[in-house]
């Protein structure tokens, strides 16, 4: 919690001078480094006005992109916020050896480039691959197709759930959990009518990260996707195409709905927390 | 970032070996054997060759073009993130809530948009490209570029780090030093800087951690020329195009070496850091 900065008579940099110089400079360069880039998608998409940008926006190749997009953040998203559920409630419920290795394997697709995800995915399902002569055989394509894009999505964003979750279930402790089991309750029960209901808010915002990462993944996709236009293009993919083809309105436009995604996420992440601090707050003056 | 654990007694809970179970049999599919069909692959390769690849001098100087820009990116953002922190946590002004939450920008917009974006400001005819074409100052298809959107991809790394620390600093630390007569500038030094150099130092490593594997924004205005703009994940993925799987696997095992030794360090700072504060509490 921030504290009322008047509260102490002498602070470092509270003088006039020095505090109005330095946010100025922070907002001028917030202005250039954020803003403008933000500004700039949304200027380009509509310079021509709304008629060409719908029209740009409603190729079919771009159309088809959004789809499969979409479908991969349906199919990544409850996949994932599973995962994170079933960790969290692993290594905050339990103590067991290898508690903090397992949290920073879990971790660990932060710290990778998405590239190398890529080309860690392909060595598994491609041609020359582990698993690529079992595939062949039995006539099963995963690399180059969707199973492939779903299956680097999920590497990608596997940290996502976990991470919201595991600070706050720690910090909740098991108190709660082991009333509800003493006096009868299932697992499940538990899991269901105690503990989520006390984590639902960074569960969503934990499943918000996920969707965006999903929808925006590049690097990784771009390596197993084989990228053919029309069929295994995502959005993110769709856009590089465009931009080389000198489509640029086109890029831009659907650059917008991938930056209205971003956008729903970070205002999604602002009502979160505002309400935290509101149930933060009820609860202190329970207390 | 690890997350700390403190419990420690036995619990009455059920469900620890199907939740265990489901946890590492998705970390073992998902996780695990992709990157352990990555160091298969490159222990096919053989140390000659490895060494050869590694030490062409297109892999050498991809190395090179990344490892600068990564730095040079990194070193905006550790002023620019400690300046955003500051503002955020000391003062209060229109706007703040708004620009706390353009800080979360570059984690939420896609790469691929970012980069989009960042050539088309930075293009000969672009808002930013056209007054630097002036100064014959070139940033698109340049190293600069790269550095750029490197920088524009790692901005929230030292804020969020730095962020917490400072606003958990005691005032009263300041106000002592402030009462037996310290400046500004000194007390700034001496007393607050040290308390967020551990927060600090593992915001930049993270940030030039995520500016090497950085891929998305960077294709778009690097120009990808080999020897100039070309960085390692890029070499990486022409290499898979040309189907030379030995050197994209040689030069992907090394790129992660040295994420892991980069996540090595951020730990061991972040280990250090946790003492420092446990200390003071």
């Amino acid at each position: 919690m921030a504290r009322p900065t008047n509260r102490y008579r002498v602070r470092v940099g509270d003088a006039p001078a020095f505090r109005r110089t330095i946010t100025a400079l922070v907002l001028a360069t917030t202005a250039l480094v954020l803003l403008a880039p933000l500004s700039i998608i949304f200027a380009e998409a509509f310079r021509r006005g709304l008629g060409p940008y719908l029209e740009a926006l409603a190729r079919p190749d771009t159309l088809h992109a959004m789809g499969l997009t979409v479908f991969a953040a349906l199919v990544c998203v409850p996949v994932n916020v599973a995962f994170g559920i079933a960790a969290a409630w692993t290594v905050t419920k339990f103590t067991f050896p290898g508690r903090s290795l397992l949290l920073a394997l879990v971790e660990l697709p932060f710290s990778i480039s998405p590239i190398i995800a890529g080309v860690a995915y392909l060595f598994v399902y491609g041609a020359q691959g582990l698993l690529g002569p079992f595939l062949a055989e039995h006539d099963i394509k995963i690399m180059f197709a969707v199973p492939a894009i779903i299956l680097a999505s999920l590497f990608v964003t596997a940290p996502f759930v976990v991470r919201e979750l595991v600070p706050l279930m720690m910090a909740q402790g098991r108190d709660q959990e082991e009333a509800a089991v003493s006096l009868g309750a299932s697992g499940f029960q538990t899991l269901r009518l105690v503990t989520l209901p006390n984590v639902k808010l960074a569960l969503l915002y934990g499943a918000a990260l996920c969707n965006a990462r999903v929808m925006g993944e590049f690097g990784a996709v771009s390596v197993v996707s084989g990228n053919i236009r029309g069929q295994t293009s995502t959005l993110p993919l769709q856009i590089e195409l465009l931009y080389q083809d000198s489509q640029v309105l086109a890029a831009f436009a659907a650059a917008t709905v991938l930056a209205g995604v971003a956008l729903f996420t970070l205002v999604a992440k602002f009502l979160i927390e505002r309400a935290q601090a509101a149930r933060a707050a009820a609860s202190l003056e329970d207390a | 970032m690890r997350l700390s654990l403190g419990l420690s007694r036995p619990t009455v809970i059920p469900g620890f070996r199907l939740s265990l179970g489901l946890t590492l049999a998705y970390l073992g599919l998902i996780v695990l054997l992709p990157i352990a069909a990555l160091l298969l692959k490159s222990a096919d390769v053989g140390l000659a060759r490895y060494i050869a690849i590694i030490t062409s001098p297109r892999t050498l100087a991809s190395f090179q073009v990344t490892f600068t820009t990564a730095a040079a990116a990194t070193l905006f953002n550790a002023v620019y993130g400690l300046a955003l922190a500051w503002v955020l946590v000391r003062y209060e002004f229109p706007g703040k809530r708004l620009l706390d939450a353009l800080v979360d920008v570059p984690f939420a917009l896609p790469t691929a948009v970012a980069g989009l974006a960042l050539t088309t400001l930075f293009a000969k005819n672009g808002w930013f490209g056209a007054p630097l074409a002036e100064l014959g100052i070139q940033v698109a298809y340049a190293p600069a570029g790269i550095a750029c959107a490197m920088a524009f991809t790692s901005i929230p790394f030292v804020v969020r780090t730095v962020q917490p620390v400072l606003e958990d600093l005691e005032p009263e630390l300041e106000e002592a030093a402030a009462t037996l007569g310290a400046t500004d500038g000194y007390i700034f030094r001496s007393v607050i800087f040290p308390a967020l150099f551990p927060a600090f130092l593992a915001g930049a490593s993270l940030a030039f951690a995520r500016s090497l594997g950085e891929f998305g924004a960077v294709v778009f205005i690097a120009g990808n020329q080999p020897f100039r703009t070309e960085i390692v994940a890029l070499l990486t993925y022409i290499r898979l195009e040309e189907y030379d799987y030995s050197a994209a696997a040689a030069i992907a095992v090394t790129l992660l070496a040295v994420a892991f030794v980069m996540l090595l360090v951020v730990n061991l700072i972040q280990a250090w850091h946790q003492r420092h504060t446990v200390g003071e509490e």
